[in-house]
């Protein structure tokens, strides 16, 4: 081994395989984590609260993988399966919860691929095809902003150890999710003419979506503050980006109680075509 | 107006390196997404705590042939060279 | 980075040929500003470009099953494994620029099917058990290949090696590890498995190329230490190595000649059709057009998004420069101040 050799595979200090494949953070965030369901929590509302923020996850991440191999440039490849990646992270955590405290003792995979779309709990807005990478950028603002406020407060006082410790562990993902995605609306909207129409059109296609995020944020949590945390966000970046701010008018529904728009069952059937075609297969 | 966006070098110190060490280039529109990408790319594994960032155009360097006398050979030198030191085999970690 | 030429003779020539000649023969390593031989050049930018294009092309045929991945451990493994290639190909381009290439004209190459990726590529994925097999054998093979490229004479592209390499062997062990599990699982499964390895085996052995006798610039790249063994050398290793793996998972290669053969003390095994080999390499395999279709259209949809992340920057860079020249503070210009303790995220 040369000298030259050594100083890049010094690099890559963690010599343990675990880290592998689980997305860009390698440490076990449940460790020493006690999975037992804590005096005072309502199991029903805890596992509903983890099926809604983890089908969130689980869908847009399936979103963000149908960009493989189309991406703009080879260095957003990669950022945009991080960003997938995390969130498939955080799927598989809160759907093994679900499970551990409903009493049904189905796992991540039950519940990922044996449900039909009217049992999916996920918003509306991370259904929607993936468009234009405007678009795509403008959801991920949003759905991450909203998130990330979300999860802050999740991680500092909710009273279920697990459901901290999986948000603990997604706050610094979605922070670096909303950046990147802000960073991207600066661009577009400040870049080029086409750039900016596109970047405005994406920002108003997701504008009737955005009301039913705040709509699903969890009971115990300050609605308005949240609605301010995230409109503060919009408004810096589109200021930047010299793009309006388009209304959020209420629509009718919510992903929470399994009212989806059309995108989602083609979704689930292509997500879950493999599993059902081999039951009982082994994976 | 160009697609093409410029080059830049990339240097990463790990948790327990002393120094930055270069260890590829990407193209980027400009320095802070030169860093996102960084980020991404050389220490999606969790390799890096600090990264550098900088335009390739933005760097000189010397020319290592004969003539460079920033390159003198120093063959004459040989202590400078770890090699020069014989040390058993059984010493760990030399 | 600028590059100082430097004028030489016939003499001059001599001495820099003699000097890069004492390098190779004593396994010292060549760096982009050193002096080389234009064909030395020439053929590291053909290999490194095709080894970077066959990365990102190799993202396709796998890539397509993220989304239908049968559990979400796998649809994780597989999802990383993609990004790693993508990253494998950055990393390849990023050595092939410090040759003096553009990243941007070797993708232009690529989609004008002007440079070439690896063949196997051009085949389908037909089912999910061709992702555990292309991690097992064709990532095996590239395995094979690349190890030896770690102590490539062009030392960016060594080193860029090195990285590549430490990934792939997670990504070969992955692809077993999801055969073997299927090979536990149903009868529909072990089924699919052979059916893989059957349609996978010849075109992995195809993989190290034409035989040594029909490979003309083998002899030179490996006298300058770029590649360090032969073809058919390379793929003995692999028939060799692949065998014992074959019967713990309970899998049948697909080739009645195979067997090991004691006075050689390697396995004999039958001859790939070269002629398909051939055919595929020139265009006509199953996927060629749909492959570098797909890579086209990609570039072609992003152009409008490069092009405002350019028109962004130079704007930043303009309101900067005015700021700077009407005495202001520049203030944050959005990567911190200086080196020191700039710590990223």
């Amino acid at each position: 081994m040369r000298e030259d050799d050594h100083v890049y595979l010094s690099l890559a200090e963690e010599q343990d395989d675990s880290r592998w494949a689980f997305g860009t953070g390698f440490e076990d965030p449940l460790h020493g984590v006690d999975t037992t369901v804590p005096d005072g929590v309502d199991p029903v509302e805890l596992a509903a609260l983890c099926l809604g923020l983890g089908d969130d996850a689980l869908v847009a991440s399936q979103r963000l993988a149908e960009w493989c191999t189309r991406a703009p440039e080879l260095e957003e490849e990669v950022a945009l399966a991080n960003i997938g990646l995390d969130l498939l992270g955080q799927a598989r955590m809160l759907l093994t919860r679900v499970g551990q405290v409903d009493g049904s003792g189905r796992s991540e995979d039950d519940l990922a691929y044996l449900r039909e779309s009217e049992d999916y709990r996920n918003v509306r807005l991370v259904e929607l095809p993936n468009g234009d990478f405007a678009f795509s950028m403008a959801r991920l603002l949003v759905f991450s902003a909203q998130r990330l406020a979300v999860f802050e407060r999740l991680a500092a006082g909710h009273p279920d150890p697990v459901l901290r410790a999986v948000a603990a562990k997604g706050v610094k993902e979605l922070a670096y999710h909303r950046q990147y995605a802000a960073e991207w609306v600066v661009r577009l909207g400040d870049g080029t003419d086409e750039s900016h129409r596109r970047m405005q059109e994406g920002l108003d296609t997701i504008a009737p979506y955005v009301d039913e995020l705040f709509r699903a944020v969890p009971s115990g949590q300050d609605v308005r503050e949240v609605r301010d945390e995230v409109g503060a966000v919009l408004a810096q970046v589109a200021a930047a980006a010299t793009l309006a701010v388009p209304d959020f008018e209420v629509m009718a529904g919510s992903g929470r109680d399994g009212v989806h728009t059309p995108c989602l069952a083609p979704l689930l059937f292509e997500m879950q075509s493999v599993a059902r075609a081999l039951p009982g297969g082994s994976w | 107006m160009n697609q093409d966006w410029p080059l830049f070098e990339v240097f990463v110190r790990g948790k327990r390196g002393l120094n930055h060490v270069h260890v590829g280039s990407l193209h980027a529109a400009d320095e802070r997404m030169a860093l996102t990408h960084a980020r991404d790319l050389y220490t999606r594994r969790n390799e890096g705590v600090s990264i550098w960032v900088v335009r390739s155009s933005d760097i000189t360097a010397s020319t290592p042939d004969e003539k460079d006398p920033f390159f003198e050979p120093s063959g004459d030198k040989v202590y400078r060279h770890p090699t020069f030191y014989d040390i058993p085999d059984d010493v760990p970690h030399i | 980075m600028t590059q100082t030429t430097t004028a030489a003779g016939p003499e001059a020539q001599d001495r820099l040929q003699a000097h890069f000649d004492g390098v190779i023969a004593h396994d010292r390593r060549i760096e982009p500003r050193d002096w080389m031989p234009d064909a030395y050049r020439g053929t590291l930018v053909r290999q490194i470009a095709q080894h970077a294009h066959s990365e990102i092309i190799g993202m396709q045929p796998e890539g397509a099953w993220i989304t239908r991945a049968p559990s979400l451990r796998r649809k994780a493994i597989l999802f990383a494994k993609v990004q790693d290639e993508a990253g494998h190909g950055l990393y390849l381009y990023a050595a092939a620029e410090t040759l003096g290439v553009d990243r941007a004209d070797l993708t232009r190459r690529l989609i004008e099917g002007r440079q070439k990726y690896s063949s196997i590529f051009n085949y389908p994925t037909l089912s999910f058990a061709d992702v555990g097999v292309i991690g097992w054998l064709v990532d095996g093979a590239a395995i094979c290949n690349q190890v030896p490229l770690c102590r490539s004479s062009f030392g960016p592209y060594a080193r860029a090696m090195v990285r590549i390499c430490k990934e792939e062997s997670f990504h070969q062990r992955q692809g077993y590890e999801l055969l073997l599990t299927m090979m536990r699982g149903t009868a529909a499964q072990r089924a699919m498995v052979q059916d893989a390895v059957d349609r996978w085996w010849w075109p992995s052995l195809m993989m190290f190329g034409p035989p040594d006798e029909a490979s003309p610039n083998s002899a030179r790249s490996m006298g300058w230490k770029i590649k360090r063994h032969s073809n058919d050398e390379l793929r003995q290793r692999f028939v060799d190595m692949t065998v014992p793996q074959a019967e713990k998972l309970g899998v049948t290669l697909p080739d009645p000649e195979l067997r090991w053969n004691p006075e050689r003390g390697r396995h004999d095994f039958g001859t790939p059709d070269w002629d398909e080999l051939k055919r595929v390499i020139s265009g006509n395999g199953p996927c060629n057009e749909e492959r570098v279709e797909r890579r086209r259209r990609a570039h072609e949809d992003g152009a409008w998004v490069r092009r405002a992340a350019a028109a962004h920057a130079k704007k930043q860079a303009a309101r900067q420069e005015a700021a700077r020249e009407a005495g202001q503070d520049a203030g944050h210009t959005g990567t911190g101040s200086g080196a020191d303790g700039r710590e990223t995220r």
